[in-house]
């Protein structure tokens, strides 16, 4: 019962939609913008099971001195004060908020995306190598990139921007194309086999 | 000593990569910025947009992560848009994206102060599910948001009252370091026909070409670069005009770094290609 | 988050709002020739509208439509589009059934009108039970499920299906292993999306193959999740793989959990699991984005054995660098079939191959046709 049951609204509603998608009718239309309400509306609900196992988490490891429950004390405050700023004082352009939000919040999340040119460096120098006639192919385009993409290359021969361009636009696009080709199938297919309930994994495996 | 390369710890090429990034902060090289053709397609797009004509839609999709990168292109776009007197609806796909788009609008309004909310621009507040909202912008703004993100009820903004939906929208410009900007070909693009553009972190960039080549994008601010190359051709236009703004080149300062630490990465591969082929001979003579 | 959304919904700012001058200007000739008429392949809500340009248009901002359902007045304005445009699809509440009649006028940048044109011919709006423009939709539809169908009911019959090795996917009892001879968890990371996205239902999937080794060897298994309904999912999946492997009191919903909503602070948060709880195995399977390369050399430092799996495409040569396996595009959907070896999942990769072959077909004849400067394939499936 626990799985036949969402199968067969799976089921029930994967066909709706596929019905609905062909008739434009405005019944059709009616069911349509109802099915997208209900999606916001659970999807406001489901922040809410999140922020749950959110504080279940953190607590229970203060609360249990958990290795490293420091770090759990410090995610809590943080997110506790800055409720508590926003409610409190409001979140205009000038307030407390936006102020820790561009001087805290912005510097961090930009520091973590800082780091992939870091471990680029890294990975680069571990990994490329011209080990086979493949990668050798691989590691000249790569370079050739890495210096058109940038002002130097223009400086160093004004052509060679165009000549990344045409990389990549044809090879690269050529291999994306292909791949993407093969993506989109295997997601039909699999969009398929859970609306027939063939693929079954997501509710945790087969049986009923 | 080829052995000992090989093997380098990798925080050394953290401490280089890190000195090549700060260096050009300090002395700047000032590297030429030439511009590419999908950067030059989005200007060109804004550019052709008459006064009291369409709209453009500046749409900041994502968190603060890519900044660097994004950030001096939604400033580039809006001070692009007010030079022209364009009408600009902004937005943000992501919670963080609204309140990044008002900072920048922020920053431009300091040299635009006459700039007012509801004539000029809007402002849109962030609204969950970013999908459901553009299929509804498609059908009609004002039922899509009621209200701009200062409470004011849309209808009410004499710049709405002539868009209602993407038909009067001349151009749409997702900035993203994700993958946002294919919500806005797949909805707003394919199903209503708005023009799409994006700028997007360099990272991200090879996964547009196809779009571009396609069509359903009209152009592309691919990472760094194209933040600098859309700031080149804003900067000639307000030379153009003759107007005096304090313009900071975010951007252009960015891609001396880049051109630096691309040197630099290509040292290290060069290097650590020699010390494997060094030690791969010395393996095979042994 | 909520907090966020409630809060940008509240705060208010004055408006200072400008009303234009209506000033009719006699100079500016207006368009002419209003047609309008029913707009096909719609819900009865929508009339197109058209007419010829001014010959003053390149004079003015644009064209105003004002509407009324009686032809001599009564007209109220529906919309606004701009010069060089001809046509205006009405989508102001209309209803269906009703008789819509419509004047159009030329407006400048200083709010100066020309004269209305002359009133349309009547238009009504009717709703329709079949959109012809998706005819190609429905016929690509019903020939792939056709296909895919047909190859499970092969499959059915007891025919033998070849799958091709997938080494990413052979190497999970491995590195599962692994983690159990060092008695260290095991990390699964279900990346960024949504549980509308395909990759993260195909993370699920390999999840409840993974969660069932987890289960058997008894080894502690870390899912920190971006997104709190493939949280729900996640545990779900989770508890049943540890019930049907009869371990039901191995299983820790404290080890399922939501981490964060955000992209790097969710970087952040698993790269330091990563560091502090060494995992031996760490799995990174569904959505990744710019992150990838952060969890990945995190992974490659704490000194774990890597398995990705992604189908984005821009993320496959960071994982490839720094992981030991790489799970590449449609090869992560086809991970449920490979791994549980049911027929029945087996055959729908043969039908997606078989899918693949027509699409082929179609490219090569398509370019063929397109040499010789006949576009049908290409208009044919652009409708």
């Amino acid at each position: 019962m626990r799985k036949s049951i969402p199968l067969r609204i799976c089921l029930v509603s994967g066909i709706v939609m596929i019905i609905q998608f062909f008739i434009p009718h405005r019944y059709s239309q009616t069911v349509y913008n109802y099915t997208l309400d209900w999606l916001i509306v659970s999807g406001i609900f489901a922040i809410v099971i999140g922020l749950h196992s959110n504080f279940h988490l953190h607590i229970t490891r203060i609360v249990r001195k958990r290795k490293g429950w420091g770090y759990n004390v410090v995610t809590m405050a943080a997110t506790l004060s800055m409720a508590f700023i926003g409610i409190a004082f409001g979140i205009g352009a000038d307030s407390l908020f936006m102020k820790i939000y561009r001087n805290i919040e912005v510097p961090m999340d930009a520091t973590m995306f800082s780091l992939l040119g870091f471990f680029m460096a890294s990975a680069a120098f571990r990994a490329f190598r011209a080990k086979t006639k493949e990668a050798t192919v691989l590691l000249i385009v790569a370079l050739i990139i890495m210096i058109g993409r940038v002002p130097l290359g223009y400086f160093l021969w004004h052509r060679f921007p165009e000549l990344v361009e045409w990389i990549m636009m044809y090879p690269n696009m050529a291999a994306q194309r292909g791949i993407g080709l093969g993506i989109g199938l295997g997601m039909a297919a699999m969009e398929l086999k859970i609306i027939l309930g063939i693929e079954r994994g997501w509710l945790g495996g087969a049986g009923d | 000593m080829w052995n000992k390369l090989l093997n380098l710890d990798r925080r050394w090429i953290f401490i280089v990569t890190a000195i090549c990034v700060i260096l050009p902060f300090l002395f700047p090289i000032g590297f030429p910025t030439n511009v590419t053709p999908p950067t030059q397609r989005i200007y060109d797009k804004i550019e052709s947009v008459t006064e009291d004509g369409p709209a453009v839609i500046v749409s900041f999709d994502s968190d603060a992560a890519p900044l660097p990168e994004l950030y001096p292109m939604a400033v580039s776009l809006i001070r692009h848009c007010f030079i022209n007197n364009t009408k600009v609806i902004l937005w943000g796909m992501n919670m963080q994206g609204v309140g990044i788009i008002q900072m920048a609008l922020e920053d431009v309004k300091k040299d635009f102060p006459e700039k007012k909310s509801g004539i000029n621009y809007v402002l849109i507040p962030y609204l969950p599910y970013p999908a459901i909202i553009i299929m509804k912008m498609g059908e009609d703004m004002h039922k899509a948001f009621n209200t701009d993100y200062y409470g004011v009820s849309i209808d009410s903004l004499p710049m709405m009252k002539d868009i209602r939906n993407f038909d009067q929208i001349a151009l749409a410009v997702s900035l993203t370091g994700g993958s946002a900007w294919g919500t806005w070909v797949s909805f707003a693009n394919q199903k209503y026909g708005c023009k799409v553009a994006t700028g997007i972190t360099a990272v991200g960039a090879p996964d547009c070409y196809p779009y571009l080549q396609t069509g359903q994008l009209v152009g592309m601010l691919g990472g760094m670069k194209g933040a600098a190359e859309y700031e080149t051709l804003v900067e000639a236009k307000i030379a153009e005009k003759g107007l005096n703004f304090k313009t900071r080149k975010a951007a252009c300062i960015g891609m001396d770094t880049q051109s630096v630490v691309h040197i630099v990465m290509i040292i290290f591969i060069i290097l650590g290609n020699i010390a494997y082929f060094v030690t791969r001979r010395q393996r095979n003579v042994a | 988050m909520l907090l966020f959304y409630i809060l940008t919904q509240i705060s208010v700012a004055p408006l200072n709002i400008v009303i234009p001058p209506n000033v009719i200007s006699n100079i500016i000739i207006p368009p002419s020739e209003v047609t309008a008429y029913d707009n096909s392949n719609d819900g009865g809500d929508r009339i197109n509208v058209e007419w010829s340009l001014s010959p003053d248009d390149s004079l003015i901002s644009g064209y105003e439509i004002w509407r009324s359902e009686v032809k001599d007045s009564g007209y109220y304005k529906v919309g606004y589009i701009g010069r060089t445009n001809t046509h205006y699809q009405d989508i102001a509440e209309v209803k269906e059934g009703v008789q819509y009649y419509y004047e159009v006028r030329c407006r400048t940048s200083k709010y100066e009108y020309s004269e209305f044109t002359a009133p349309s011919e009547a238009a009504t709006s009717s709703s329709q039970w079949y959109n012809t423009y998706k005819t190609n939709v429905l016929i690509g539809l019903i020939i792939f499920s056709f296909v895919v169908l047909f190859a499970i009911f092969q499959a059915r019959k007891g025919k033998t299906l070849f799958i091709r090795k997938i080494n990413g996917l052979d190497a999970l009892d491995e590195a599962v292993g692994r983690a159990t001879e060092m008695g260290r968890p095991v990390l699964y990371v279900p990346g960024l999306g949504s549980i509308g996205d395909i990759a993260t239902i195909a993370a699920i999937n390999i999840l409840s193959q993974v969660a069932k080794k987890t289960a058997e060897y008894n080894t502690p298994i870390l899912v920190p999740n971006c997104d709190p309904i493939v949280m729900s999912v996640t545990q779900e999946v989770v508890k049943e793989a540890y019930l049907e492997k009869g371990r039901p009191e191995g299983y820790n919903p404290d080890n399922i959990f939501y981490l964060v909503g955000s992209q790097f602070p969710y970087a952040a948060g698993v790269g330091g699991i990563m560091m502090r709880e060494k995992p031996a195995t760490n799995l990174f399977m569904g959505t990744f984005m710019a992150e990838a390369l952060i969890l990945a050399e995190t992974g490659n430092i704490s000194g774990a054995v890597q398995i990705a799996g992604t189908d984005a495409v821009t993320q496959l040569p960071f994982f490839i660098t720094s992981c030991d396996y790489t799970i590449m595009g449609e090869e992560l959907y086809a991970a449920s079939a490979y791994l549980s070896q049911e027929p029945m999942l087996v055959s729908s990769i043969k039908g997606q191959d078989y899918n693949k072959l027509i699409l082929i077909f179609f490219l090569i004849l398509g370019s063929i046709l397109g040499l010789i400067n006949n576009d049908f394939i290409l208009n044919w499936f652009h409708n």
